[in-house]
Formats: C-alpha cells, structure tokens, sequence
C-alpha cells in the first residue's frame, strides 16, 4: 500500500519532471505500431480473402461426386448463418452446332453465381471482356470463344447440348472460378441451372461434380467452414480460400511477411530504446534509491516503488498507443479505402489487450535489469557518490527477455523463422556495431592532437566515455540502419516484388500440345511476334503407392491432401532447377543416372502427403509403372506465372511416355486474335487465360505494398525513439561537464562546438556502421526471406554517411542545447 | 545506557596494491543524549566509520551496537528497518530529492516508517528551521543553507534516537555554517538526541561533549573512554 503510494508519487513527480520521455515514447510507438498492424493485418486479411475469394467464386465451396441439394440441409444451415448460397453442376458433354461436335464442360449455375467476383462477357470471341452481372436466361447459353471458334458458331447462333437446344446470348470471356489447376480442359459453357434437366444429360451415377458455393462474412464462414466440416461426409470436399490458388497464396503470404517484419521491427527497435530509457532511468535514481534505503526503506520496499511505477508508465503508455492504434488504422482504412471491399470488421479488443500485454513484457523484460540494479544500490553511496550497485549481468534478464519478446511476437506473427530473422538480425547488428564502435572509439583517441579546441574537446569526449560511446554508436547506428533499410532498401525490395509480376509476365497457358505440333505451334507464335517458347515436357499419372505401401492405406488427412493424392498428377522433368523453384531439403540432381529415377517434390505436396526425403513414390503413367525416389523439396514461387510442377523428374525417366508438352507466353489485347487461328490449328491445344488472376495478384501486391509502407512509419519512429534515447542517454554527464567548462572560462560556443563534433564523429561512425549492416540486411532479406533478388548499391553508403552526420549531429547538438545554455551554477548546484 | 558501541571494528578493502585498512580496530561507545565528534584529515576513514555505525556498511571484522541490538548481526533490510525507527542522517551535501518540494523532503521518513499525520508533522519541523514559508519550494529554488536547513527538518522529524551527521556545514560559507550549526546543536539539546558527528572543523568539533581522532582509520586520541 505504501509502495503503492510511494510510487504513484514518484510517477507523477518523473511525468512532470520528463523523466519517463523516452521510455513512455519508445512503449507508446512499439503499441501503436503494434494495434495498428493488429487492426490493419485484420482488415488486410479480410480484403485478401475477398480477392482471394474470387478465385473460387465463393469464399467457401464444397464439391462432391453425389448430387449436393440446393435446398439441403447444408444451404438451410448456410442461410441460418447468414451466408449466401448457391450451387453449380459441372460435367462434360459433347456440344453440336451445324455437324460439328466438340467436347465442352458444361457449368449450370444456380441463382447469385458467382458469388465473388463477376463473370466477363464479350461481345465477339477473344474481344475485351467486360464485367457482367446475372445469368443466361432460360435456354440461352453463354459459351467460351474456343468452343465458338471450333464449332464455328457465332454469338446469336444456337448449339444442341443433350436434349435441348440453346441459343448463345454471349462469349463467356472469364469465370472466376475458371482455374489454373489445368484440371477442368474442356472450354466452358455456361447455361442456367434450371436447364440441366431438359438437357437429360445428367442421371443418377452420371460423372458430374455438384458444388456448393457459400459467402458471407468472415467470422460466419469461418464458423460455417468448421460446422460443416463436422457434418459433411469424406466424399464430399471442402475449398476454402487459402488453397483456392497457388499463385494468390504466394502473394499473400509475402505480404504478410512484409507486414509482419515491419511490425516486428518496430517491437524490437522499441525494446531496445526501452532498454536504454530504463537504463537511464536506473542511473538516475540511483541517490534516490540509496536515501530512501538509509532513510529505513528495505530492498523489497525500493524494488516495488520502482516496479509499480514502471507498471504504471507501461499502462499510461499503452494506454496512449493503443488509442494512438485506433487512430492510425482509421488512417489507414481511409488509404485504403479504395481497395477494400465491403464492410470492415469492427474494431474489437484483442489488439488492445495484445498492446497492453507488449507494453508490460517489454517494461518488465528490458527494464528489470537495470531495476535489478536499483535494489541494489549501497545505501553507503549517500556518503560515497562513486559507489555503484555491483555490475549488472545484463546476459539472464535480457535474455529472458528476448525470449518473453519473441514468445508474444509468435503468437502475434505465427512465423518463427520470420522472427528469427529479425532478432537475429537486430542482434547480431547490434553486436556487429559494437564491436566495430569499440574499434572506432579506439581510432578516435589517436585522432584528437591536430584541429581546434572544440574538436579535440569533442573527440576527448568520445574516447573517454569509451563503452559508452560505443554503445551509443550502436543506437545511432540500429537506428540509422532502420532509417536506410525503410528508405532505400524497401523500395527496392517493393520494386523487386512488383517486378516478379512485370508487365509482359506470362498471361496466357498453352498446354496439350502435342510433341508434333511443338514446332509450327512455336513458329506461328514467333510470326506473330511473340518470342520462342519454352516449352516443358508435361505427361499425367496416378500416384499409387509410397514406399511400396498402397496410398489407400495412408490417405492424408485434410480435404486438401487427399485431394493431391487422388488427383491426376501433373509430372514433368527436367535436367537442371527451373527459375522460381529453389531447393529446401535435399539436392537438386547434377548427374542424374536414369537406372535410379528421382523425383523433386514441391514443399506444398510434400508437407500434404507428409513425404520425407528418400521417400519411393509409385506411379501409373498410362499403364506402366514408374518408380522414383525423392531426392529433394523445392519451394516454387507461383505467383511468377510460369509453368511449374508439383513434381519434377530427372531426366531419362519418362520421356518414353505418352505425354504432351505446355507453356505459358504473354499475349497483349493486339495479339489475342491470333488465338482464335491458334486453336483452329492445333485443335488439341488448351489455352488458359491467366490475365485476369495476374491482375488480381498485382492488385493485392500494391494494395499490401501501400499497407507496408504505412506501417513503415512506425518503424521510422521506432528508430527516432532509439535515436532520441541514445542522445539523452548521456545527457547528465554531459550537463555536468559543460558546466564545468564553462565555468573554467570557455564560451557557448566552444562548448557547444565541443557538443557537436562529438555528435558528428559519432554519427560519422554510426553512418557509417548503418550503410554496411543496411546493405547486410537488405541483401539477406530479399534473398533469404522473399526469394528476390538483390542489387547493391552505392546510394546507401552515400546516405548512410550524410544521414548520420546530418541526423545525429544536428538533432544532438540540438538536444544538448540546452544543457550546455543553462547556467552552470545551477547545474553545479544541483550535482 | 549505551545508545551506540563500536567494538573493535575494522574495515578492509582490496586494492590493486593489496588490502587496505580504512578502518582499523574502533572501539568506543556513545551514552544516551551525548554528542560525539569525530574529526582526524581527510582520508582518514571518518565518512568509512560513519556508514559503518548507521549500518549504511558492513565492517570486515568487530561489530557495532545500536541501542542493544547488534547491527551488524542484521542483514541489510534489517539494518534498514532499525534505521527507519531509531536513525536521522544530515550529510555534506544535503541529498534532497531534487524532484520533490521541501515538504515533501520532509514527509519521506515518515511515510517511510509508515506514521499518520506526515504532512502535519513536517510542517512543523520546516517551522522549526524556519523555513515553515517555504513548504512548496524544490530544492533547487533553496539556498545552499536553506537546503541543509531542509535536511535538518527531515532528520529530526521523525525523532530519531540517534543523529549522523557527516560534514553537516562543510559545502557552506562559514557565517551560513555557522547558523547551521547552531540549528543542528539547537535541535539536538531540544529532543535529547544522540549526535554522532564527523567534521574537520575544530570549531565544530569542540561544541560536542566528545571528540574522538581519526589517523589512517585508528583512534590516535581525544577522549576516547566516556
Ligand atoms: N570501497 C572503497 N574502496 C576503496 N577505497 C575506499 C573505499 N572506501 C573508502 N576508501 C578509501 O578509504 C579512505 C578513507 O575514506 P573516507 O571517505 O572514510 O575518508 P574521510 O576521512 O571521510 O575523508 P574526507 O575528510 O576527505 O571526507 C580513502 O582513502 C578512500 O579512498
Ligand atoms: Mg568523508
């Protein structure tokens, strides 16, 4: 009760007195940062699964071999949860028109359809397509331009399917759910779901897949995704956003990299201004501390004033950032205001409780040590000014603190490794300027005999406080490094990112082409001036059996995996590691010898299928068997558009199998008519038009770009904390010694020179530090976490010099200001 | 009755050139409402003595008595907790709070020990130095004298058996000391307190019913037995 008191006090008294500054800054920055990035993340997610959502034209769809009612008991639990529903029937039908036949997937869509994303429409085949709502209306069809060309019908024509007939209203362009799954190869034909039956072409035990789409709001789909996936039967298979598309998934989990890393700088950046706010608040109150114990005050009595003290700047402090929190996002969701569809989610209390939580694990994890010392101090220092506590062993309580840190970060980031990355790199920073801080410390003190009293003031000043010095380097230069990476380096890795969707990126998939037709296929592409494709073998099999043991009898788990086990796999090979695909386990083949088949698998089918290394994988390739070992896992970039396969084998394995070959080239608007030659040519040959999913990835690219730019503002200001702390860190003395000075007969303005080439060598040094660790950071980000690639440059280094002289030495020097204009006869006073 | 005994206390500290004794083989006591001084040059180990009699330090060997208790026998919370009742400290450069007004410099061994009524109390010890004007003042908008006048306040306040005082005038002027002085002996005479006093000045010295030197941290003279 009494501590309590004690401190509340001793809070109000520091508040006025602006000792907590930069320890409530350095809090306020790292919650708001933190709120911020909680509240937006929410909102980003939800717009992300909007986007994403268009790819399945739902944000949910169940699928099964068994007709799904529209008016079952899933769409009545759907609707009770207020969720849109909708059903599709799709099977594959042969299509007539004028003698000609033509096989075609025949999608029959109920009312709402699709319900995310629109349909396009054009009308003539491979003309523009333009967003539609609604459906064909009874006995009308809307039919894809490959099917118009081959059957040579136009729109206003009329087609046979079954038994029915029916008149096409429209050229189907794009369907959002059309997919790049390579599954569906029939062109499509779109007619209403209530024609199905008078075209009596789908019976009991008919192959036909029956759908149900589902949307709504988030926290309802979640919750219907989790009902259903207790009622529903194994046959049937649940699709939710996340496994909607590769190429989405990709995108998205790099955005939320970016995000993540720029929150967790700013956490990280903050702690270690707390670090240093809390060390300094320590030193301060060291006389305090040690009166108060030979006043009769017992350790335990000191260690709660401080404790609860700190405990009340944490919440004042989080507090402050979390409206600070509300604020921002607010901000934000007005940036992005544009590119966020539909209702945001409500603000709810989880980031604040998370902000409060992170104000008290910093406080605690990198103030106790210093507190630690508080208790500590000998109440003989009362008489005896230099006697300090015993030396701090800084290791433990940092590093239960690092870990406290990270085990909140995790359960916020959920990405380790990303975490990893970022303290490692902080820390090892960190140490990297220290070390070479000491070093240039040591240069320093042969440097001082030449120039002007104020320099060699200055420098004295620098090689005296040795540790120190070096330690404020090490602020100045986590700082500066922040400073350089948010302004140089990120727009290069922003640029990097946006540039693996360049404008000429691959829009259009050729595949089906048959090993004849490769040539003259190629050759008309390059007459229309499209350059030579590459073109990667591509042969379908089963998967039958792991390490001999039939996969009937370890079938995955998830919807998802079975999926991948069940399906027709995709194989192809090659003789050296495709662009995109880099090896995480395991070695990518140089000498592949063809007694011994290898296969590559990608990390998606391995962590699906739980396959290891040195795992034998089974196949059926139209008839024979084929058995391979998997001798390495790549990770594949998607989201570059180019033909890439789940699995890759070595040469000399299948090139005796039937197979067929694929390729994906980019087309503009002017060279799409050359399509409809292109089919007529090679009628075998299947095009997939992948423009409009490339523009929904670029779209979410920019739109996350925009959000880590935001939140890299906090990251800046974490940075100026850190740097604001470092300058006061020395303050006192500093206040102390001008006064000395100036009592001894030196100007203002020497001292205050003295004050600033001491700043300018520091930021000098620190500059300079910043630009190596900068160039460090951003060559390992981009190459190990984002898998892009990275040139160097010489404009960090420039930067780096003339941000640390110009920040540190001005803002220093500006700080000090006023220590070095107040009369030394108060300062002397004071002690 | 023995208010204070040192016996045969030493202090010992290591140095780069070996062990060093500041303190070496102490032993006297102090009777209940006397005033002692202990004066000797500087370097002598007075200030060393000093905090090893108020428990501020722990000797190498001996051990020191606080109205019967054995000090030295107590851990450092214990120590704290007989200061808090029984102890009041007046220091050469007056350590007040810089961050809290003269009363509240005052109130802080009173709240300390936990009594009712601090504001009151200390106004009235601020009354008795005179400065019962100056209540809401910081330290550094009081004099030099005026701030050890604080301290006196707050050492008397809480009426401590036993008074340390190390250099009580040595950062005044001498008419400013003086003055000081002459409140500290006023003080003490008034409430009967025990004052234990270190102080190179003679004058000062000479005002005390004892005096005891200090000479690289033995006892070399003055009138050591009671
Ligand atoms: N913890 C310590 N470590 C090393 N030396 C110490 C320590 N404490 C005291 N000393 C030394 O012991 C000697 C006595 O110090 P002390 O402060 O007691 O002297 P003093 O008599 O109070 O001097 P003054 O009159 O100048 O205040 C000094 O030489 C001091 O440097
Ligand atoms: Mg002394």
């Amino acid at each position: 009760m009494r501590a309590l008191r004690f401190a509340l006090a001793a809070f109000l008294r520091d508040a006025r007195g602006g000792e907590l500054g930069v320890l409530a800054g350095a809090i306020i920055v790292a919650v708001t940062a933190l709120t911020a990035v909680g509240f937006f993340t929410n909102r980003m997610a939800l717009g992300i699964r909007e986007q994403a959502g268009t790819v399945l034209a739902a944000d949910l769809r169940l699928e099964s071999g068994r007709p799904l009612e529209a008016d079952g008991p899933y769409v009545a639990e759907a609707r009770r949860r207020g969720l849109a529903a909708t059903r599709l029937v799709g099977f594959a039908s042969v299509v007539v028109a004028g003698g000609t036949t033509q096989l075609a997937s025949v999608v029959a869509a109920g009312k709402g359809y699709p319900l995310r994303g629109s349909l396009k429409l054009a009308p003539a085949p491979f003309a523009p397509g333009v967003a539609s709502r609604g459906l064909p209306a009874p006995g009308e069809a809307w039919v894809d331009p490959r099917l118009l060309a081959r059957l040579g019908v136009a729109v206003g024509g009329e087609l046979a399917l079954g038994a029915e007939r029916f008149r096409v209203s429209a050229v189907l362009d794009y369907r959002p759910d059309q997919g790049t799954g390579f599954q569906d190869l029939a062109p499509t034909i779109l007619i209403p779901a209530g024609d199905v039956a008078a075209t009596r072409l789908v019976q009991p035990g008919s192959r036909a897949t029956w759908s149900l789409l589902f949307a709504g709001p988030a926290d309802a789909v979640e919750g219907y995704a989790s009902w259903l996936r207790a009622h529903k039967s194994d046959a049937e298979r649940l699709i939710d956003v996340g496994e909607s598309s590769e190429q989405m998934k990709s995108a998205t989990e790099r955005a939320g990299r970016f995000l993540n890393l720029a929150a967790l700088v700013t956490v990280l950046l903050a702690a270690v201004a707390v670090a240093m706010g809390a060390r300094r608040y320590a030193t301060r109150h060291l006389d305090t501390a040690a009166l108060l114990k030979c006043m009769g005050a017992s350790q335990g009595f000191v260690l709660r004033v401080t404790v609860l003290e700190l405990t009340g700047v944490a919440l004042a402090a989080a507090l402050l950032g979390t409206l600070a929190g509300f604020a921002a996002q607010a901000g934000l969701g007005y940036l992005v205001r544009g590119l966020v569809r539909g209702d945001l989610p409500p603000p709810s209390l989880a980031p604040a409780a998370l902000g409060l939580g992170t104000a008290l694990v910093m406080l605690v994890g990198f103030a106790l040590a210093p507190l630690l010392q508080l208790r500590q101090v000998p109440p003989a220092r009362v008489l005896r000014h230099t006697l300090e506590p015993p030396p701090l062993r800084y290791g433990l309580p940092y590093l239960v603190a690092v870990a406290t840190l990270a085990l909140l970060l995790i359960g916020l980031v959920r990405d380790p490794r990303l975490i990893g990355y970022a303290a490692g790199g902080i820390a090892l920073a960190g140490l990297a300027l220290f070390g070479a801080g000491l070093g240039l410390v040591r240069a320093l003190k042969r440097l001082r005999g030449g120039a002007g009293i104020a320099w060699r003031y200055g420098l004295a000043s620098v090689a005296r406080r040795g540790r120190e010095s070096a330690v404020q380097i090490v602020a100045f230069g986590l700082g500066l490094t922040v400073l350089l990476l948010l302004v140089l380096v990120r727009n290069d890795l922003l640029g990097e990112w946006r540039r693996t969707l360049p404008p000429d990126a691959p829009n259009h998939f050729l595949i089906n082409i048959e090993p004849a037709d490769a040539a003259p296929l190629a050759d008309l592409l390059v007459a229309h001036g499209v350059p030579r494709p590459a073109l990667a073998p591509w042969v379908r099999a089963r998967l039958t059996a792991v390490n001999g043991a039939p996969l009937k009898t370890r079938m995955p788990k998830t919807d998802r995996g079975r999926a991948f086990a069940e399906r027709e796999q995709n194989l192809s090979w090659s003789a050296t590691l495709p662009a995109d695909n880099r090896v995480v386990e395991g070695r990518f083949w140089e000498h592949p010898d063809p007694r011994r088949p290898e296969v590559s698998v990608a990390s998606e089918f391995q962590e699906e299928l739980g396959l290891k290394l040195h795992d034998r994988l089974t196949f059926d390739v139209a008839g024979d068997t084929v058995e391979a070992e998997v001798t390495s896992v790549r990770k594949v970039r998607w989201d570059g558009f180019r033909p890439n396969f789940f699995l890759l084998f070595a040469p000399g394995v299948l090139e005796s199998s039937t197979g067929t070959l694929m390729t994906s080239v980019h087309l503009d608007a002017a060279q799409r008519p050359l399509l409809t030659e292109l089919v007529r040519r090679f009628p075998s040959v299947t095009v997939f038009d992948v423009d409009a999913l490339i523009s929904q990835v670029r779209d979410l690219v920019d739109r996350a770009a925009l959000a880590v730019e935001y939140v890299s503002a906090f990251t800046l200001l974490a940075g100026l904390v850190v740097l604001l702390a470092a300058i006061q860190a020395t303050r006192d003395e500093r206040r102390y010694e001008s006064a000395v000075l100036r009592t001894l007969g030196a100007s203002r303005r020497t001292v205050l020179l003295g004050v600033a080439a001491e700043f300018v060598a520091l930021g000098l040094c620190a500059g300079l530090l910043a630009a190596g660790a900068a160039t460090a950071i951003g060559w390992l980000l981009a190459t190990r976490l984002f898998g892009l690639g990275y040139s160097l440059d010489a404009t960090v280094w420039l930067a780096g010099i003339a941000g640390g002289v110009l920040i540190v030495g001005l803002s220093g020097t500006l700080a000090a200001r006023d220590v070095v204009t107040s009369p030394p006869s108060r300062t002397l006073r004071e002690g | 009755m023995q208010v204070l005994e040192s016996r045969h206390v030493s202090k010992e500290v290591s140095s780069p050139d070996g062990t060093l004794t500041i303190v070496d083989d102490v032993s006297f006591a102090v009777e209940r409402g006397q005033s002692l001084a202990i004066v000797g040059p500087s370097g002598s180990g007075k200030s060393t003595l000093l905090a090893i009699l108020a428990g501020l330090e722990t000797p190498t060997r001996g051990a020191v008595f606080l109205n019967g208790h054995e000090l030295t026998a107590l851990d450092e919370d214990g120590r704290a907790a007989l200061r808090a009742r029984r102890v009041g400290f007046v220091f050469q450069s007056f350590h007040l709070v810089p961050s809290l007004t003269a009363l509240e410099n005052v109130m802080l061994p009173l709240e300390l020990a936990g009594l009712a009524d601090a504001a009151a109390t200390a106004r009235g010890a601020l009354d008795a130095v005179g400065l019962g004007a100056r209540l809401g003042h910081y330290p550094r908008q009081l004099s030099g004298g005026e701030q050890q006048r604080v301290a006196l306040a707050r050492a008397f306040v809480g009426r401590p058996d036993l008074l340390f005082a190390d250099e009580p005038t040595g950062n005044l002027d001498s008419a400013t000391g003086a003055k000081v002085a002459e409140l500290l002996f006023g003080l003490n005479r008034a409430a009967g307190t025990t004052l234990v006093l270190v102080t190179h000045e003679r004058e000062l010295a000479r005002r005390c019913d004892r005096v005891l030197e200090l000479d690289a941290g033995r006892l070399v003279g003055g009138n050591a037995a009671p």
